[in-house]
């Protein structure tokens, strides 16, 4: 199965909504390369613009947050957007549930934490430093090093389906095969 | 053990059970618009998979920005329109006969008590007005959804929203959602379906249900559903009449869908509106909802009344109440979008469209267009809109934007004074 993991990127919202993940303006693109420079462009974090060129949020492979990541519109240019971006993971809460499937349909992973395990991971970079992630899928553990906070191995429950979903590459690969 | 109307639903067209807790369900109704849906035709056409399980049951539709304002959405529009001609699909609505996707199905009679419906947008939920299990899906979902027929769902839990008392002059299903949204917040529902009942669902129009389940999804739910009964039947008998003998057996027949009196909820939430006054959002979330009264005064920049929340006719003659020979704020640019043909017609037909035209209003023809920026009014950095729609994501109708959603009837008050306003001072 392929591996998931690296460079995590830690962002300490809830009620990321797919407006914000890629706005509705780039909707009438038709491939999903030309998502990649406007992913999180609109994003605004206390009361900030989110600078999303930074070069830690290029480099991210993994997207920790908090919960109901991924609301509002079904588009799965959220998706795309991420996965163009290079970013295979996301870490968090809880997802808004069309989100949550449209990243198993496309063969990649929402992992569901505990909250005291997401607070566990964002203590990891309270004092800067890179973080990176490893997925487990045979054990069901995520477990992240670096920051200046050691390392946290933290244990996820994934639905049995979509873990079928991820190995088989996505759903289209599935339902072409069994329906 | 009783079944809920979503677990008759999916009883009745499971096709397999992959995993514990998943679903693969037989899919009666796929819809389709031109945002989602080039996407999936051109991956199964790079994949040789360039094929549609049954063109019946594929409902096509040209919504989000048409006429095409740009050579992209031009193109969208023309792999829609091609891939239509293609496949034979018969039911596909392009300029001139197109309208807001969860306005128009419904209006042609496409979804029935029972069904499932699929669809590329999240406010498919809609249809779940008629007694449907209806979601919205992304693009890969589509996909196998236009190739086999199919779409996997967890096993539904039902969350019961009993709606009682008696809804107040001036307080409409649109001020009742936004205020069960506010009290679930914006993942109270998620993966349930909202099962709306109680005396005050029953007596709603059809349009007043699809208002209740359109913004479902805004709390998070897969589906909103309403039990199918007369007023369902009223609705569809110009479509259903040969299957029936009468009304009355037709309503009868939608019995089998309505949940059992001993079904198992994942929860109640009880709502008596005797004493609700109209809603309106602040902020960027639908769950920050507040009393109108309390958002009186805010400096509006735009109306706007259309979308598949509030762009049907009842509506437009709720917002034609207010603008009837008053006109709009000088200060207000006011937007209507009559949500299809027939409701643009009806409005005609009513002198609705001359009492907009006489206030101020500009109107426009049938499309999503501003509910999500994408074209036909997007705001300017730190403007404001009184809006109709159901989303108002900090960027949604324009970057800098700010979207009040309310009712129909709000809105026009706000059109006519400029400000946020309790439409109640212009009611008899």
């Amino acid at each position: 199965m392929k591996q998931f993991g690296g460079s995590a990127f830690f962002i300490d919202r809830s009620d990321i909504n797919t407006d914000e993940i890629i706005p509705a303006k780039y909707l009438t693109e038709i491939t999903k390369r030309a998502l990649q420079p406007h992913l999180l462009e609109d994003l605004i974090l206390d009361g900030k613009e989110f600078d999303s060129k930074a070069p830690d949020f290029q480099a991210a492979e993994v997207l920790v947050t908090r919960s109901n990541f991924g609301c509002g519109s079904s588009r799965e240019h959220a998706v795309w957007a991420l996965e163009v971006n290079g970013i295979n993971v996301v870490i968090g809460e809880s997802f808004a549930r069309i989100f949550r499937q449209n990243m198993f349909n496309c063969g990649i992973l929402a992992i569901e934490l505990a909250k005291a395990d997401i607070d566990q991971l964002f203590k990891l970079t309270k004092n800067g430093g890179a973080v990176k992630i490893a997925v487990d899928l045979q054990q069901d553990t995520v477990t992240a090093e670096g920051g200046q906070g050691g390392s946290v191995e933290c244990a996820f429950t994934m639905n049995a389906f979509d873990k079928e979903l991820v190995a088989a590459g996505g759903w289209l690969a599935y339902a072409d095969q069994k329906y | 053990m009783g079944q809920t109307i979503a677990e008759k639903i999916f009883a009745a067209h499971l096709r397999d059970t992959p995993a514990l807790g998943s679903m693969v369900l037989d899919i009666d109704v796929v819809m389709c618009h031109e945002i989602t849906t080039p996407i999936a035709i051109m991956d199964l056409m790079e994949k040789g998979m360039d094929r549609v399980f049954n063109p019946s049951k594929i409902k096509a539709v040209i919504d989000h920005v048409t006429p095409a304002k740009d050579s992209k959405t031009a193109m969208q529009a023309k792999i829609m329109r091609d891939w239509a001609r293609r496949h034979d699909i018969k039911d596909f609505f392009d300029v001139g006969r197109n309208g807001v996707c969860h306005a128009l199905f419904p209006e042609k009679g496409f979804i029935r008590p029972g069904n499932t419906v699929i669809m590329g947008d999240s406010h498919t939920c809609t249809h779940g007005a008629f007694g449907a299990f209806a979601a919205g899906v992304g693009t890969t979902d589509l996909e196998v959804g236009i190739l086999k027929g199919v779409c996997a769902f967890r096993k539904p839990e039902t969350m019961k929203i009993e709606i009682t008392g008696t809804l107040p002059k001036g307080v409409y299903a649109k001020d009742v959602i936004l205020n069960i949204i506010k009290q679930l917040t914006v993942n109270g529902a998620t993966d349930k379906v909202m099962e709306f009942c109680g005396p005050v669902v029953e007596a709603m129009n059809m349009s007043s249900r699809m208002t209740l389940c359109n913004m479902a999804v805004e709390a998070g739910a897969t589906s909103g559903i309403c039990l199918p009964d007369r007023t369902t039947a009223e609705y569809l008998w110009p479509f259903i009449q040969g299957d029936y003998a009468s009304l009355e057996a037709a309503t009868e027949a939608f019995r089998k869908w309505h949940s059992d009196t001993d079904a198992v909820y994942a929860g109640t939430l009880t709502i008596d509106v005797s004493t609700l006054k109209p809603q309106v959002t602040h902020g960027y979330k639908p769950d920050q909802v507040k009393d109108i009264n309390e958002m009186a005064g805010t400096k509006i920049d735009q109306v706007y009344i259309g979308s598949c929340t509030n762009g049907r006719i009842e509506d437009i003659r709720a917002a034609a109440s207010i603008l009837k020979g008053r006109a709009i704020a000088n200060s207000v640019r006011g937007i209507l979008t009559p949500a299809t043909p027939a409701i643009y017609s009806q409005a005609l037909d009513e002198g609705l469209i001359k009492v907009f035209m006489d206030a101020g209003f500009c109107v426009l023809n049938p499309t999503c267009g501003a509910c999500l920026g994408m074209s036909s009014g997007v705001l300017a950095e730190g403007e404001a809109c009184a809006s109709t729609t159901n989303r108002n994501f900090n960027g949604r109708m324009g970057k800098g934007g700010m979207v009040h959603l309310m009712s129909p009837l709000s809105a026009a008050a706000a059109a006519v004074t400029g400000e946020i306003t309790d439409p109640a001072q212009f009611l008899n």
